[in-house]
């Protein structure tokens, strides 16, 4: 069984404390500023305006106990919702940003995000269990720049494929992204090509790869690496499409649908396979695995 | 002359002027040509200063001109025996993007390409180039087609980008995007693209990943047009002069990059001048790249193919 196979590699795991994995992802503090939830003892849900305890907004994942408001969730508390017991083997941690085309005031923008987010870029990718299966993770993070595609998120995530497929471990994406990343031009569209080349590796290598779009998956993202999984999840109410409201609104001059770009409105229209509330996100991802044997074909 | 470039106006007035001077010689009996020689001679110097060295912004007003060559007139120009083939199978056909099979120079090869109207009328019809998801899966199910015979892929470029609809949405233009760079990263025969106009963002990018991708000297390539650059950068899509130049969109960025493999010179002023000679300029850059391709064996193009792509991106591994 793969799941023994695992637990005789366990050894390379360090088991962490919330704590630790702040600290492995450079973070100075454990709370994200602005997108999360403030702190205080209080917080009224931005969606039903109901008041609820933040620590219990917090058992709960971050979604309303009122009326299921999914909260943005960084990629530290993501990792740590989602696989055993907090066990990050991470990938590329000190992958940093250039400035290829000169571009007026991004290597000082680049510094701010960095400062703001504890992140030094907008994904994270590793290794770690889900229901004891090894899994090779990437997990964006609105935080930090919009969780927009430059080169750096394009190469960590190319090189996470690339690292599945060495070890025949199932990959996951969480994707959470404003799209390309303009600062770098040319470069950041051709990250979306990028990632897909290395996802047609993956797949003809018969190994799993589940996407799982959450609040926001947009443009360059949307048009790569968020659609091309096996099977492709999303968050309640997560935004998921490519071009922006306001272009669609421009061109089309005609009013939106309430639902539009939505994870409801993807699944209604066919290019979602499943809706998953975050209670259940892990048991989910952890049946799809043992679905696939652990998530590799057998050679 | 309606469809002159504005920086092109002291040329076109020079011009006009030589015309009138030619025509009263004419008609009056009267010998102007010292007159006439002298003003060729600075309209040839100023041509020459004019289109010397041109702005991100004015290639990209080059890159959108009426008169440029669409991909049908390449086709016609370069092939023979081209069958256009419609459908995506599962929706419609979207008349956006334009795909058939055809012989160049003699070799057989599937060929395809956004393509934009002559007039309003047509230009609705195609929605200006902008494809909804169909167009890209006609392309890939004639992708796919092509694979099956091992024939050679051809690939027009010029949009300013996928079409932003409801139903582009509803029926998946990011999913149709992805596919596209999915299966052409893994396509087992030849790709030869060309951005021959507009490249804008993901929407020409989903034809666009070649063993060999070109760039006309004039056109552009870009994750996002000069004007949505601007409404981004400054509030003002006003600003979109600025932008071209910001945003590093013109060929020769591009192909300093490493982004693209070659530009394709363009004749003085812009393809738009002279078609015939812009075709022919594209059909011996394709037929060489072709006829190299060709020698590769499968495997290896594919390979050489992915890390071509996979090299592209600029950072610091700490
Ligand atoms: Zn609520």
């Amino acid at each position: 069984m793969l799941k023994d196979l695992f637990h005789k590699k366990k050894q390379r795991y360090a088991t962490l404390t919330s704590q630790d994995v702040a600290e492995r992802l450079g973070r100075t503090r454990t709370a994200p500023v602005e997108v999360s939830v403030p702190e205080g003892l209080m917080t009224k849900c931005k969606h039903c305006g109901e008041a609820t305890f933040t620590k219990e907004l917090e058992k709960n994942l971050k979604v309303c106990p009122n009326c299921g408001y999914h909260y943005t969730v960084n990629a530290m508390e993501r990792i740590l919702m989602t696989l055993d017991e907090g066990r990050f083997f991470e990938y590329d941690a000190d992958m940093t940003a250039m400035d290829p085309l000169g571009f007026p005031e991004y290597p000082a923008k680049l510094e701010r995000e960095m400062k703001k987010s504890g992140l030094k870029e907008a994904v994270v990718t590793g290794e770690g269990t889900i229901g004891g299966f090894p899994v090779v993770l990437g997990v964006m993070d609105s935080t930090f720049f919009m969780g927009s595609l430059g080169s750096v998120a394009g190469e960590k995530i190319t090189r996470a494929i690339e690292r599945a497929i060495a070890k025949r471990y199932p990959l996951i994406l969480f994707t959470a992204s404003g799209g390309a990343r303009m600062q770098e031009g040319i470069y950041s569209l051709m990250q979306m090509a990028k990632t897909s080349a290395a996802l047609a590796k993956l797949h003809e290598e018969g190994i799993l790869y589940i996407a799982v779009n959450t609040y926001p998956t947009t443009g360059g993202v949307t048009a790569s690496f968020a659609m091309l999984g096996d099977l492709n999840i999303a968050e309640p109410g997560a935004l998921i499409g490519f071009a922006g409201r306001r272009i669609i609104e421009q061109t089309i001059r005609q009013k939106l649908p309430d639902d539009f770009q939505t994870a409801e409105f993807l699944l209604k229209n066919g290019m979602l396979d499943m809706v998953v509330p975050r209670k259940d996100m892990k048991q989910t991802l952890a049946t799809v695995l043992e679905l696939h044997g652990g998530g590799a074909r057998g050679e | 002359m309606a469809n002159d470039l504005m920086f092109e106006k002291p040329l076109v007035e020079l011009q006009k002027k030589i015309e009138e001077l030619r025509s009263f010689s004419e008609q009056s009996g009267l010998d102007f040509s010292e007159e006439i020689r002298k003003l060729e001679e600075k309209a040839d110097s100023l041509a020459s200063h004019l289109y010397d060295d041109l702005s991100p912004w004015q290639r990209t007003q080059m890159a959108r001109h009426s008169e440029r060559p669409t991909t049908l007139d390449y086709i016609k120009g370069m092939c023979t025996d081209f069958l256009e083939l419609h459908g995506d199978r599962a929706f419609g056909d979207d008349q956006a993007i334009v795909a058939g099979i055809a012989k160049l120079d003699g070799i057989p090869v599937t060929i395809m390409g956004h393509q934009k109207g002559r007039d309003t009328k047509e230009n609705i019809a195609r929605r200006w180039g902008m494809a909804q998801p169909e167009g890209y899966r006609k392309t890939l199910r004639l992708m796919k087609q092509a694979e099956k015979f091992r024939r050679p892929v051809i690939c027009f470029i010029d949009t300013s980008g996928a079409y932003p609809g409801i139903a582009s949405e509803e029926r998946g233009i990011g999913e149709a995007i992805a596919r596209n760079l999915l299966e052409m990263a893994a396509l087992k025969t030849p790709i030869i693209c060309v951005v021959t106009g507009e490249g804008g963002s993901g929407g020409a990018l989903a034809l666009g990943i070649g063993d060999r991708v070109y760039m006309l000297e004039n056109s552009i390539y870009g994750v996002i047009s000069p004007e949505g650059a601007a409404a981004l950068l400054w509030k003002d899509s006003g600003q979109a002069q600025r932008a071209a130049d910001t945003m590093k969109i013109s060929a020769d960025h591009i192909h300093s990059f490493g982004v693209v493999d070659g530009v394709i010179k363009e004749p003085e002023g812009g393809a738009h001048k002279d078609n015939e000679a812009t075709i022919a300029n594209v059909r011996e850059t394709i037929v060489t790249a072709l006829r190299e391709l060709l020698e590769i064996p499968t495997d290896v193009l594919v390979e050489q193919r992915y890390q071509k792509f996979k090299n592209m991106g600029h950072y610091a591994n700490g």
